[in-house]
């Protein structure tokens, strides 16, 4: 994201700051990766159609084919243990990656109980109870979006 | 299985996963584990965590991981269906929505609720993270890999690529 940032608002400037700032949050709002969102309404936006398409295709359909070759070559020396060794300290340290996202991500929210109880719960139902995806977002978002609404409608 | 029924299976499940994913793929991947590991048989435990640790090392979204697990269990055609699963339906949703924005922009509810998702969402990220590493970390070396990556990268600002460099110097080497 902050790749793309410098692209599209400081060297292209196809966008000002805050058109791009408007755009993540909507981005965010919605599902799916929050960099394809952003650069599908820019797509739309300057190009229409074709911009969607140019867009996805820089964005998805180059790394597609770059991710594959990797995914042949590790089928193909996959179970050479060196190979495999690498792949699970890659593993390793991707998964720690995720974490510390989603500690970076909680560090705002630290000072409010109303929001770590949200993450207690969202965390509890898919890792420890392991509960199906759709379900548990759509009960915690719109329990999230009621307790926020009122403790913001008491003030 | 038929393979055009594999496929079809597929292209559902991903697609159902696409307008769940808030925050994005590191949202939906427990989701993905249960699916294909728990529920369907198509990938161990172990396979899964190499090909998410595949996906992480390889520039792109990390989102991408799909097409590894899809060529994986189906080759080209899976890897494909799979990744055009999880991005058609909420690049779509995107696209109609982003056309009737200008109406609701800067609105009180748009930002009450991203306020309320965020949390959600926060937790989602943290149990993507446990279930990938008690898929990856068989040994307590690659427990301290993981925890070792996860404080360094919340502490200090260097890039994500030298962490997973040592690891997978540590794992060539026979370390983890």
């Amino acid at each position: 994201m902050p790749f793309a940032r410098r692209m599209m608002v400081e060297r292209r400037q196809w966008l000002t700051a805050a058109e791009f700032t408007d755009l993540v949050s909507l981005g965010q709002i919605l599902p799916g990766p929050n960099i394809v969102n952003v650069s599908i309404c820019v797509g739309w936006r300057f190009a229409g159609a074709a911009g969607i398409f140019a867009a996805l295709a820089g964005l998805v359909f180059v790394p597609f084919w770059i991710v594959i070759g990797f995914g042949i070559i590790h089928a193909t020396y996959g179970e050479v243990p060196r190979v495999q060794g690498a792949f699970m300290g890659i593993a390793a340290a991707g998964a720690g990656l995720v974490i510390a996202t989603g500690l970076k991500m909680a560090r705002p929210m630290i000072g409010s109980i109303q929001a770590l109880i949200f993450i207690v719960l969202g965390f509890g139902a898919i890792a420890i109870m392991r509960w199906p995806l759709m379900p548990v977002v759509l009960v915690l978002a719109t329990l999230s979006i009621l307790v926020t609404a009122w403790i913001r409608g008491r003030r | 299985m038929k393979t055009t029924d594999t496929l079809l299976l597929m292209l559902g499940q991903f697609a159902l996963m696409s307008l769940f994913a808030i925050g994005g793929a590191n949202s939906v991947l427990p989701e993905m584990h249960r699916f294909v590991v728990e529920q369907q048989g198509w990938l161990t435990h172990q396979k899964f965590a190499e090909l998410f640790g595949l996906a992480q090392g390889v520039p792109g979204p990390n989102m991408l991981v799909v097409a590894l697990i899809g060529y994986h269990v189906a080759g080209l055609p899976g890897a494909l269906v799979c990744t055009i699963g999880l991005i058609g339906p909420s690049s779509l949703l995107t696209f109609l929505v982003y056309r009737v924005w200008d109406r609701f922009r800067g609105s009180a509810w748009q930002e009450l609720i991203q306020a309320a998702a965020a949390p959600v969402t926060v937790g989602l990220v943290l149990a993507t993270g446990y279930i990938v590493t008690m898929a990856a970390d068989e040994t307590w070396q690659a427990f301290a890999v993981t925890a070792g990556v996860a404080i360094l990268t919340v502490t200090t600002r260097a890039h994500p690529l030298i962490w997973l460099a040592i690891a997978a110097a540590l794992g060539a080497l026979g370390l983890l």
